[in-house]
């Protein structure tokens, strides 16, 4: 038997299935592996281990008694973005160190419905505002295939987590990129689905029409399954959307002949590193062998997002921020003299550099004099951007490029230039600002780094873009390449 | 006041809608309750909560822009009105700003002078409350109560076309009685439930720019709202006349000193920051929603009192009187439809011995202790002369105080009228015997000494005689 560690959701179901070993044997060799190697990669906030061990064991239970929920026994990590009942909720930051969450997001609970065995939250960028997470008050997140390296962000120790193979999935939000370009980072799959396909209740918010969350696996596969289990309509969030849950592992071994694949002229220009460019062409040749064809598509807005972005995301995030103002949870300053200096010590010391930096630039765009000239262009040229994409979907099944682009860069390097952060997101923000859904699909490596291929869809185009990135995976092997030191 | 100077008063009425839950979360809206009972984690802003708008109020909303011949927007959006207070969880209101969800009302009130005036109503929007802070009974620190956070308000904005406290009043009263109407408000000052912010500023008599306008905070009672104006507008007009400026600001009224005191001015104003709520989908009314909302409108005050003075001839203001409140309306109507007496007469029952009876026990006409039949019960018994109109107000303080209905009181008592002529006449002839100096003194011409002998003849009859009867059989005797 192949080490359990190694294998993906998929075989570790057809395990459980046969017998071969039980949820609780599972749970606990991923246990120790993460209590043998996190130290390195400083992925997890909280590790829940004896929670996660009685999950496992009820799991067994279900199982025994002919009652398989569609993840029973499969273990999984909640990105600390998700509010978890009991269990301590950061969201990466100072201001919710001491924040034990009341209650389950809507994506918890459909996961432990579903059987998962939650093994812990992991680390991430504070509020989910970065693109390597350096910005957690716990911490960077080192990427397993090169620890001086960044996993990405924000959803850095989910993504680095997968690839150590600490679990076959990890759940993840991406408000600009930060589930794609971690994916892309350390050689697994990230998906971000469109807009309203996942609830947002429970997922502490950064940028509320722009977060979404998703998933991190090592297949296409896998992230199918775990997908059609997250995602539907909540009542408890007015923006999800009421719209079927296709089942997606029916349709992702169907043939991806015929696609038709859009090509963006700009997602090759001079800002790529010509070693990852290389490698995403190839990977578009691949899927072209398999009976696609490509075409070249214009997206004239295009070079607009990260500015756009850089407006809209922070102007919501300024406002979304405000509840933390030490009155009724998280960071409270000692000490206050009066009620301003409680809300300024208690957000001065709770938060950190980038967070703040976002605040600021996001309460000038929204202030008198300025909105228009900010907020309300940046929300015109958001529509622009989200038309073209919707003209080119008229020609084309996907729209595919790199992930992010260049592999992943050394921690420190880009934490006191935010403009050359923020350009690592510059794919990927397109797909946010459009509510489509996106995913990044292991490609290959630059220098001994995973890159990734991405893969934009339309409107509920998850399937299309599951079944692709399967295809494939069916060709290439990258995402079953492990890091040496986590074999 | 000096007459050279204009008056000039918009109004912001914040009016709580009557739902059962809040605006965005499902926690109860009942008044009342312990601190902080009231409020679930939505209310209480928890990191990563999620509004769901009470489709209720949109419905309520609706009702009121119909009812005051608005435009009911077929979009609104929920905006974002940032600011930081302890008693504002999230750290922003949801609202409405630019696109609000009725638009362009308007009614009428009556003026100085009598004549009908309209008021226009620039805007109605939709919003959530925010908690209260408490700082009494707590030494030196403060307490927050979140009941009421996220209750459903709908404020209502006059155009500035007020020109004196009584207007101002009059106007909110006409809100006020509107919002009950609908059902859509319990209107209760007390709780809060209805309460407005006053703009006020003067300008001299004739200039057509507006003065600098100081804004009244929440002012909740009729009284509060004219001292409060009244209040305002001589110190403005004091401060033009010594050679000051009024400022723009926020002031507050100071029931106990009866003065206006500045909260904020304009430069320590927040800048609210407001922009679309990106957790809530616009409000998208269709037509159909509309009409089928128009078809459950109860029929307004207006329309009620113009019906009354129709239907029922009443008298003055009697049709003002009984329409105010639609309870009261109801329960009038009740009387009317279990008599045959001329509608005036149960009018003036309604409007003079129970409302005295309500307004003397503190209660209100849901709580009558008389029912609707019973009064016209009694109003029967004057109609058909079993009783003179003094003896009903007799047998209706016994009904008061629960001695059954109308005819069970006057069998009890033995209060049936005296309409036997010879019975009264047999009185009459005792009253002319007993004063033979009067007599003389009337036929000599003095007509008014009437009264003196139906007095004496009620005061031989215990009150019983027919009144009438009792003139005609007096004058006829008296003449002989």
């Amino acid at each position: 038997m192949m080490d359990m560690h190694l294998q993906t959701m998929t075989e570790l179901a057809a395990g459980l299935e046969k017998g071969d070993f039980s949820s609780v044997e599972l749970t606990q060799t991923l246990l120790d592996r993460v209590a043998a190697l996190d130290d390195r990669l400083n992925a997890f906030v909280t590790v829940t281990a004896a929670e996660a061990l009685l999950a496992a064991a009820r799991a067994d239970a279900a199982r025994a008694a002919g009652n398989v929920g569609a993840l029973n026994g499969l273990p999984i990590i909640h990105k600390d973005i998700f509010c978890t009942r009991g269990v301590k909720t950061t969201c990466g930051s100072k201001m919710l160190n001491n924040f034990i969450s009341p209650y389950d997001a809507t994506v918890v609970e459909k996961l432990a419905a579903a059987g998962a065995v939650v093994l812990g939250k992991s680390n991430m960028d504070e509020f989910a505002m970065g693109s390597s997470n350096e910005t957690s008050f716990f911490g960077p997140v080192r990427n397993p295939w090169d620890l001086e390296c960044s996993p990405g962000g924000s959803s850095g120790g989910s993504s680095a987590s997968v690839a150590a193979r600490f679990a076959p999935a990890a759940t993840g939000t991406d408000t600009g990129g930060s589930i794609r370009q971690p994916a892309a980072l350390t050689g697994t799959v990230g998906i971000k689905p469109t807009y309203g396909r996942v609830s947002r209740y429970g997922m502490i918010a950064f940028a509320s029409s722009l977060d979404q969350a998703g998933v991190i696996t090592r297949s296409s596969e896998d992230a199918a399954r775990v997908l059609g289990v997250m995602a539907g309509f909540d009542e408890r969030d007015s923006t999800s959307i009421d719209h079927p849950v296709p089942d997606y592992l029916a349709t992702i071994g169907d043939s991806i002949k015929g696609l038709r694949v859009g090509i963006v002229r700009q997602h090759f220009d001079a800002g790529l590193d010509e070693q990852t460019g290389a490698r995403v062409k190839a990977a578009i040749a691949v899927i072209e062998s398999l009976g696609a064809t490509t075409v070249e598509v214009d997206l004239p807005n295009i070079d607009l997002s990260v500015p756009t972005y850089y407006v809209v995301a922070p102007a919501e995030c300024s406002s979304n921020l405000s509840r933390f103002d030490g009155v009724r949870f998280g960071h409270r300053a000692e000490n206050a003299e009066d009620l301003l200096d409680l809300y300024c010590r208690s957000r001065g010391e709770g938060f950190g550099d980038e967070v703040k930096r976002r605040i600021m630039t996001g309460a000038y765009v929204l202030s008198a004099g300025y909105y228009d000239a900010y907020y309300l262009k940046a929300q015109q040229v958001r529509q622009l951007i989200a038309d073209d994409f919707k003209k080119a979907f008229a020609d084309v099944d996907v729209i595919a490029g790199p992930t992010a682009p260049s592999p992943a860069f050394k921690l420190g390097d880009k934490v006191d230039d935010p403009i050359q952060m923020y350009l690592n997101d510059i794919y990927t923000i397109g797909a946010n600002l459009a509510g489509l859904p996106a995913i990044s699909v292991p490609c290959g490596f630059v220098n001994d780094m995973p890159v990734g291929l991405h893969l934009v869809g339309p409107h509920f185009g998850e399937e299309v873009l599951l079944r692709c990135g399967h295809q494939y995976q069916q060709q290439t092997e990258w995402h079953k390449a492990c890091p040496e030191a986590f074999q | 006041m000096s007459a050279a100077w204009e008056v000039v008063i918009g109004l912001e009425i914040h009016a709580q809608l009557a739902t059962k839950s809040k605006i965005f979360s499902g926690s109860p809206t009942a008044y009342g309750a312990e601190p902080n009972t009231q409020a679930n984690l939505v209310d209480l802003g928890y990191p990563g909560v999620l509004p769901v708008l009470n489709k209720e109020v949109v419905r309520m909303a609706t009702m009121f822009g119909l009812a005051i011949g608005a435009t009911v927007a077929r979009r609104s959006v929920f905006a974002r009105k940032n600011y930081f207070y302890p008693d504002l969880p999230k750290g922003y209101q949801i609202s409405q700003l630019e696109l609000p969800i009725v638009e362009h009302g308007e009614l009428f009130i009556t003026d100085a002078n009598g004549n009908e005036k309209r008021i226009g109503v620039t805007r109605a929007h939709l919003e959530e409350d925010a908690g209260k802070s408490i700082h009494e009974g707590l030494d030196a620190s403060s307490g927050i109560d979140l009941n009421r956070a996220g209750t459903p308000l709908l404020e209502i904005v006059s155009e500035p076309d007020l020109r004196s406290a009584k207007e101002a009043v009059a106007y909110m009263k006409k809100i006020h009685t509107i919002v009950r109407y609908l059902g859509i408000s319990d209107g209760n000052m007390q709780e809060g439930s209805f309460r407005c912010d006053a703009n006020v500023s003067v300008r001299p008599m004739g200039q057509e720019e507006l003065g600098t306008r100081a804004e009244l905070k929440n002012l909740n009672s009729f009284r509060y709202i004219e001292k409060a104006i009244n209040i305002e507008v001589e110190r403005q007009i004091d401060l033009i006349e010594d050679g000051g400026k009024v400022v723009q600001e926020t002031r507050l009224y100071d029931s106990d000193r009866d003065e206006t005191r500045s909260m904020r001015s304009k430069e320590e104003a927040n800048d609210y920051r407001y922009f679309p709520d990106p957790d809530l989908l616009p409000v998208e009314i269709s037509e159909e929603f509309i009409e089928a909302v128009r078809a459950t409108m109860p029929e307004l005050p207006a329309a009620k009192e113009a019906r009354f003075v129709d239907e029922y001839s009443l008298k003055g203001d009697d049709a003002g009187i009984l329409t105010a409140s639609r309870p009261l309306a109801d329960y009038f109507e009740a009387v009317i439809a279990a008599t045959d007496a001329p509608s005036q007469i149960a009018a003036n029952w309604v409007i003079g011995d129970l409302a005295g009876a309500l307004n003397r026990d503190g209660l209100d006409i849901e709580d009558v202790k008389i029912s609707a039949d019973e009064l016209a019960g009694l109003v029967n018994r004057i109609h058909d002369n079993t009783i003179s109109g003094k003896i009903a107000k007799q047998v209706f303080e016994a009904m008061w105080e629960g001695e059954g209905s109308a005819d069970d009181v006057i069998e009890a008592r033995g209060l049936k009228q005296i309409t036997d002529s010879s019975a009264i006449e047999a009185v009459v002839d005792k009253v002319i015997a007993d004063n033979p100096g009067q007599v003389a003194e009337y036929q000599a011409g003095k007509d008014k000494l009437i009264g003196f002998f139906v007095g004496k003849v009620m005061q031989e009859t215990k009150g019983q005689a027919n009144p009438g009867q009792v003139n005609q059989i007096l004058k006829d005797k008296l003449q002989s």
